[in-house]
């Protein structure tokens, strides 16, 4: 199983909420391959945000083991954990989150400038990210002077600039009009095409059947994996409510 | 993250809100400028101060008749209570001294002049021609009291510029005859203009040979001795030296007091530097006041700027690097404060240079150095704790906010 690019095993998290505790993961076991196309997807709480936090290692378990390409990154410290973020990782958010004071091209440079890259090395990069999308004569532009579309292609060029083995997109589109949406999910997977392996969080079924692979979640736990059809008769673990 | 990319980024971070980031630079301008402006005027009394006393002269010993301190039993005292006079002869025994350069006896009364009708009421000083040169005086015209035997002088008088422009007006004053009390004089030389100056204006007085004088006063003591010493180490000397003369001349009885300017000037120097220094702290109270605003300013851009630094922990950032960014942003406003508040203290110590010339008001060195290194310590101290605030975010939170 070493070859999966990412391997979760007996992922709990708990979060506590006053008095109560809500089981946000529960008996989590999930392994994706370099290279798929999965979306997970699920009614709202069903963990699906958490499992997405705990995969850009932005959060971390109660309980697991989180393996990413073979090397176990839970029991990293906060410094690793932000290098692994930087190098292999890459984020796409519903509300794209670009900085608003810097242009397209200061967003899209933004990892690099974080990473401590050389500035003309920079350059030249962020000038051929912004020709691959389309973005070149905006790349004097304000995120408030770009379209949705353009924002969220900006957000995917700065998610892609430090060519990441793994993309995490949590409801690309959810901001969008369907013929952007269409269009920055056909840049997402001709990314995956690329080799990128491509993780989708939505709640939008059709956008979810567009995937290889859909991982169905409620109340925290994995409850349909079309491809891997891993929710174990069995493993007690996996038992659903 | 590198220096020049930390810069740049705290800098756009800064500018993304020029009113929040100009309040802050001028609370912290303000508390410069306090700082340059009112030790500019602490340190300007302290010199103002000073200019006038040494405008006295330089090196000077000054005898005073009678003893202003008791020095415990002397049988001297015992015979006869009253001191003993100054006189020409003691100021002229004083010259054997070794440490002594000049000596200027000096005789003081007030008496009337008059010239061609004119009538002025005079402070008259009856002193040799050493004077000048021991009190640092300098002429506007002709010369000064010639040299020759103290007990004699010829009836040659000096004045000052403002007795000249009220007595002889447009005229030539030099040559004149005037009489001063019931004796004559020929004026000499006329003082140049010095303005005001601690005790004596020298613009308003008549300078005549001392000798002249003690008759015209009918009297033979002085008033003062001023003696020069040969240099600022002989100051103590020279001190000691006459006090051994006046001694012997005085038959073992010391009844004179003899101030040092050195003495007085040390004191005034200190008493002034202590109020410039009390004035500094006052004004550094206003730099702590900024610092706070750093922080609470600084508090609340971590508050407007979470979903960013979310993002930054997203996209790479370690703590350390955020913790740094907002450092340097309170660090660099920090010094924009201060060096705007530099411009404006300087600033407004040259305006008030301006408006009093006489006044020196300039900021010391070391007030302004303080006050620039105490604005850029507050700002990065009081910058500390909304930075760990921000480096301490959790990035799911931080991101889920917008």
């Amino acid at each position: 199983m070493s070859a999966a690019l990412i391997e979760l095993a007996g992922i709990e998290r708990v979060f506590h909420l006053g008095d109560s505790e809500v089981h946000a993961l529960r008996c989590l076991d999930v392994s994706i391959a370099a290279g798929e196309y999965v979306a997970v997807m699920g009614p709202s709480g069903s963990g699906k945000s958490t499992l997405l936090n705990l995969l850009g290692l932005l959060d971390r378990p109660d309980a697991g083991t989180y393996r990413l390409e073979g090397r176990d990154v839970t029991t990293l410290s906060a410094e690793e954990q932000a290098r692994v973020r930087s190098e292999r990782i890459g984020f796409v958010f519903q509300s794209f989150h670009l900085v608003p004071r810097l242009t397209a091209a200061e967003n899209v440079a933004l990892p690099m400038i974080l990473a401590g890259i050389a500035p003309t090395q920079r350059a030249a990069r962020v000038a051929q990210t912004l020709r691959d999308y389309g973005l070149e004569d905006r790349a004097g532009h304000r995120p408030d002077q770009l379209s949705g579309g353009q924002r969220q292609r900006v957000a995917i060029a700065r998610a892609t600039i430090m060519q990441p083995a793994v993309i995490l997109a949590d409801e690309p589109t959810g901001n969008l009009d369907r013929a952007t949406g269409e269009e920055v999910m056909r840049l997402l997977e001709k990314l995956n095409g690329q080799g990128v392996t491509l993780i989708v969080v939505t709640h939008d079924v059709a956008l979810g059947a567009r995937a290889r692979r859909q991982l169905l979640m409620e109340d925290g736990a994995l409850q349909h994996d079309t491809v891997a059809r891993r929710e174990g008769v069995g493993d007690p673990c996996a038992l659903p409510t | 993250m590198r220096a020049p990319d930390l810069i740049r980024f705290a800098r756009d971070a800064a500018t993304g809100n020029p009113l929040r980031s100009f309040l802050l630079v001028l609370a912290m301008a303000i508390g410069v400028a306090a700082v340059v402006v009112l030790t500019a005027l602490g340190d300007g009394a302290r010199r103002y101060v000073l200019n006038e006393f040494s405008s006295i002269g330089s090196n000077l010993v000054i005898v005073l008749p009678g003893r202003s301190q008791t020095g415990g039993f002397n049988p001297g005292n015992a015979v006869t209570s009253t001191p003993r006079d100054l006189t020409v002869d003691d100021a002229q025994a004083l010259l054997r001294a070794r440490s002594v350069h000049r000596v200027a006896p000096l005789a003081v009364g007030t008496s009337e002049i008059s010239v061609g009708g004119k009538l002025r009421e005079v402070m008259v000083v009856g002193t040799t021609a050493e004077f000048i040169e021991v009190r640092r005086l300098t002429l506007a015209q002709g010369r000064f009291l010639p040299q020759g035997d103290w007990r004699r002088g010829v009836s040659e008088a000096v004045i000052g510029a403002k007795v000249r422009d009220e007595m002889f007006g447009h005229r030539s004053a030099l040559g004149q005859l005037v009489r001063v009390g019931d004796r004559r004089f020929r004026i000499v030389g006329v003082l140049a203009s010095s303005g005001q100056g601690l005790g004596m204006n020298t613009d308003e007085l008549v300078i005549v040979p001392v000798a002249l004088a003690q008759s015209m006063f009918n009297s033979n003591t002085l008033f003062r001795i001023l003696v020069e010493a040969s240099g600022r180490d002989a100051i103590e000397p020279a001190r000691t030296q006459v006090t051994e003369i006046i001694k012997l001349r005085h038959e073992g009885e010391e009844d004179v007091t003899i101030i040092t300017q050195d003495a007085v000037l040390a004191t005034f120097d200190r008493l002034l530097g202590t109020m410039t220094m009390a004035v500094a702290g006052i004004a550094a109270i206003s730099l702590a006041v900024a610092g706070i605003l750093v922080m609470n300013v600084m508090l609340v851009s971590v508050t407007q700027r979470t979903a960013e630094i979310g993002l930054l922990k997203a996209l790479g950032a370690t703590a350390a690097t955020i913790r740094q960014a907002f450092l340097t942003e309170a660090a660099m406003l920090s010094v924009a404060g201060a060096l705007l508040g530099f411009v404006l203290g300087q600033a407004g110590a040259a305006i008030i240079r301006q408006l009093y010339p006489a006044y020196p008001a300039f900021p010391p060195d070391w007030a302004v150095l303080a006050g620039l290194a105490t604005a850029l310590i507050t700002g990065v101290v009081f910058g500390v704790l909304p930075a760990g605030r921000a480096a301490r975010l959790d990035p799911v939170q931080s991101l889920s906010r917008r």
